[in-house]
């Protein structure tokens, strides 16, 4: 199959994917008890009755369930993901704010994490019952074990309480005044604890593969022909065996592309990050429909997109991989 | 760079101080107050917005016609004076000539006029403006309110948040009733308030600066003010503690309170909440089950010891509290509590007909609407346990899954926590008014019918004199203390918390931050 064929395919898959989510999501939302118009009530304090029905009238929230559905559905293909009931703003721009700060976060944590998930699997791969080797897992499966949440809580309790080495929440400080720079480096100082709290948990999983299959690659033939040859040490691991070992790393990283973006959910709401994460969490917690439902599109199309980028840098670290199937 | 500046500047500044020293408690003019808002803003429009979160930018950004002092007397804001007819039945506000919206506007009697029809329209409080039948305005700076019945909650819904003054020109462009959706209650906010809105970011920040021709000369003292939004409280604890935050309030969690309070550069209260009057309480459906039986309720009174929620539960941070009006109010009238005794408990129990058979008086449900009253709902299970009732804990998956339940009777008991929003007929009357059975989410839950009550209610409303008043409201709390349909035990513990050395004149009068904080200064 070429490149174009195997994409239309793709977007086929993609599309029926997106329906499943949304009409599962809204049948889902639905079979909950309670709906918006109590949160609202809730924001305000509380809401006499008549207000109460009033919400519901607007919103359609007392048409059949069908008549609903078939309206979200009916605006969905002509690409309106409608107002959100909670900030009465129209999703896709509450989204679209929304995206570029957890994009930022999750793409950084999920280089974080493979860079040196990758890097500390070499290491302990090579000296397999060694000091280091023990030292590695033991940081990996710690941060695999421990919940966000409280990982990120523990990083601000040491480096914004005792040291005063990085701010609490957010994304920058509005009271900083400065050009270009400034502000960049302002982001980069709030993003690196929420960076290093997401990547914790994927550590783990990128190591512990490497791990594993470096001590592969490290037995194969080819790599004690490297060695008979005469090539030093360093080359052979680095540029013949991980070469070799990459692939089913990327592979993973691929598929845990969805649970960074869940992850990301918790640790936006530790440090006040914010994204998506932290508006999937107050819509959740609002029953705002029309805005959990295009969060979920959104992040089911980052997926996607992840997915077939994976397909890609499969091809390009091992070409015996043809089409992107 | 940025910094040796600024300890030029501080040094100047206190070089001034020194020299100065003699005006040294005077407030000091200009500065960033950078302070905190809990929860995301669902609005900025406090007139057609309830709630704590919109009350402070809404306070800021709309001035109300009176202000409270923290001895629950008005104060003159944007009334310069104000006279009530000696029927009680027209209100006039003699308007300050001065004031203008931050557009330039001058503020006039048709704007007081159309944001009453607003939030008449709009806000969620029905009872607030409901007796107002019009507004006349004889001049640009008098407009009169002209009341069905004699209406005394009128003070404190005037006061506040509770009746913001928006400007027509900008907000009466369309529909009365279309205002809760109008594109400038979170853009280009126009109010004439303190502080005007340079910026909203949903999720980030609010933030405000002084409005240079805010009606009251020389206010406000602070240049600015940033409302982070940081919602995860244990985040919020770190921010005060390492400085990044001046001030916040409605903090109400007791550990991080306590954990606060040990913090040597800052000042924790619970002082300034009595108007916003939150209530903890053990909630009783009256219309079912064993629980439709008075002695019942009373014997779970009596079995549930709220020393043990005061100090293992609030840890000391919780002030008891024992009718439906908070303690700091004019109106709260205390009653003797039900003090734990579990032998008149039984006795009331084999009184009501439910003796023990097979280790077991009956069986109740507790719900709870928020994960933060879990403990409180573990102990009440505990605690009957003690009398032989069995109590099963149902928890709820959300806020609207409780509420449904809550709205529709389908509970035996559960745990809620509820507001006074100021006057008692505001926030109080819903919870025991007959007529008000099953309206919804804190409504009359309980399905509570006494007519007395009811009486009572409809007098201490349209009563004019303010000691018949208290009177009533006093026989008023009598009679629920003592036919329990909801067992009160604490006020939920909001506190202010704010760096001392930093921030001088903290809001702390009776609504919180729901106030406008012209007289707050930096250090």
């Amino acid at each position: 199959m070429n490149f174009l064929q195997t994409l239309l395919v793709r977007s086929i898959y993609a599309i029926i994917l997106l329906l499943a989510v949304l009409v599962l999501n809204f049948s889902m939302m639905h079979l909950a008890p309670g709906d918006v118009a109590d949160t609202i009530a809730q924001a305000n304090g509380g809401a006499d009755a008549e207000v109460l029905e009033a919400i519901r009238t607007e919103y359609g929230l007392d048409q059949p369930f069908l008549v609903q559905l078939g309206r979200y559905i009916g605006n969905v293909m002509q690409l309106n993901l409608g107002y959100s009931f909670y900030y009465r703003e129209p999703v896709t721009e509450l989204i679209l704010q929304r995206l570029p700060a957890t994009l930022l976060l999750v793409f950084s944590a999920q280089i974080l994490a493979l860079l040196l998930g990758v890097l500390l699997g070499v290491i302990s791969a090579q000296k397999p019952n060694g000091i280091t080797s023990h030292f590695v897992t033991f940081i990996a499966l710690f941060g695999y074990s421990a919940p966000v949440f409280w990982t990120g809580i523990l990083l601000l309790i040491g480096f914004s309480l005792q040291f005063q080495w990085f701010p609490v929440a957010g994304m920058r400080d509005v009271t900083i005044e400065g050009g270009f720079f400034v502000k960049t480096w302002d982001v980069i100082v709030h993003l690196i604890l929420p960076m290093i709290t997401l990547a914790s948990v994927f550590l783990a999983l990128y190591s512990r593969l490497t791990r594993a299959t470096m001590l592969e690659q490290l037995r194969t033939d080819y790599v004690r022909t490297a060695y008979a040859k005469g090539m030093p040490h360093r080359k052979v691991v680095y540029q013949h065996a991980l070469k070799n070992a990459l692939s089913p790393v990327i592979t993973l990283a691929g598929l845990q592309f969805s649970a960074v973006i869940s992850g990301a959910v918790l640790v936006e709401a530790v440090f006040s990050w914010p994204g998506l994460g932290t508006l999937a969490f107050t819509s959740i917690i609002a029953r705002d429909t029309p805005t959990i439902l295009g969060i979920l599109f959104f992040s089911a199309l980052v997926v996607i997109i992840g997915n077939l980028l994976t397909d890609l840098a499969q091809k390009l670290v091992d070409p015996r991989i043809g089409g992107i199937e | 760079m940025r910094h040796i500046f600024k300890d030029l500047m501080a040094a100047t500044a206190l070089a001034s101080i020194v020299a100065t020293a003699s005006y040294a408690d005077e407030p000091k003019k200009g500065g960033t107050l950078v302070t905190v808002l809990g929860s995301n803003v669902r609005n900025l429009n406090s007139a057609v917005q309830s709630g704590i979160v919109t009350g402070f930018p809404g306070a800021q950004l709309f001035a109300s016609p009176l202000r409270y002092d923290e001895n629950w007397e008005p104060q003159p804001y944007l009334a310069e004076s104000w006279e009530t007819s000696e029927d009680g039945l027209t209100v006039t506000l003699n308007l300050v000539k001065n004031a203008k919206f931050h557009d330039g506007t001058p503020l006039t009697s048709t704007d007081v006029a159309f944001s009453v029809e607003v939030i008449k329209a709009n806000h969620p409080f029905k009872s607030m403006f409901a007796p107002v039948e019009t507004v006349e305005t004889p001049d640009a700076h008098t407009a009169v309110l002209k009341l069905a019945k004699p209406h005394p909650a009128l003070m404190l819904a005037m006061s506040g948040q509770l009746m913001s003054i928006i400007p027509k020109h900008i907000y009466g462009d369309g529909e009365i009733t279309d205002v809760k959706a109008h594109p400038r209650n979170n853009e280009n906010v126009v109010g004439s308030g303190p502080f005007k809105l340079v910026e909203f970011k949903n999720g980030e920040h609010v933030i405000l600066e002084r409005f240079d021709d805010f009606f009251i000369d020389g206010r406000p003292y602070l240049d600015k003010i940033v409302m982070r939004i940081i919602t995860d409280p244990a985040a919020r604890a770190i921010a005060y503690e390492n400085g990044e935050l001046h001030m916040g309030a409605f903090e109400s969690l007791p550990r991080i309170i306590n954990r606060l309070k040990g913090v040597d550069s800052l000042t924790v209260t619970a002082d300034g909440y009595g108007a916003i009057g939150p209530l903890d309480w053990l909630a009783m459906n009256t219309s079912k089950g064993p629980l439709s039986n008075v002695k019942v309720r009373k014997a779970i009174a009596y079995a549930v010891d709220k020393n043990f929620i005061s100090k293992a539960i609030m840890q000391g941070t919780a002030s008891d509290s024992t009718t439906g009006i908070h303690p700091d109010s004019p109106f709260y009238a205390a009653q003797d509590g039900y003090d734990l005794d579990l032998e008149k408990a039984a006795e009331l129990l084999d009184e009501a007909g439910f003796p023990v058979k097979d280790g077991t008086r009956m069986s109740l449900t507790i719900d709870f609407g928020w994960p933060g009253v879990k403990p409180q709902v573990e102990y009440v299970k505990a605690a009957l346990k003690k009398v032989d009732i069995n109590v099963e804990v149902r928890s709820s998956a959300d806020f609207p899954t409780w509420a449904k339940k809550m709205g529709t009777g389908d509970f035996d008991l559960s745990w809620d926590t509820v507001f006074n929003w100021g006057d008692p007929v505001i926030g109080v009357h819903r919870t025991y008014d007959s007529s008000n059975i099953l309206k919804g989410v804190w409504s009359n839950t309980q399905s509570y019918s006494n007519a007395r009550v009811d009486e009572l209610m409809a007098m201490a409303a349209v009563e004019t004199d303010d000691v018949k008043r208290k009177a009533l409201y006093a026989e008023f709390q009598a009679i629920i203390a003592d036919e329990v349909p909801v067992y009160h035990t604490n006020t939920l513990p909001y506190h202010t918390v704010y760096n001392t050395e930093k921030v001088g004149n903290p809001p702390i009068g009776i609504w919180g931050t729901s106030t406008p904080i012209d007289m707050t200064y930096l250090k």
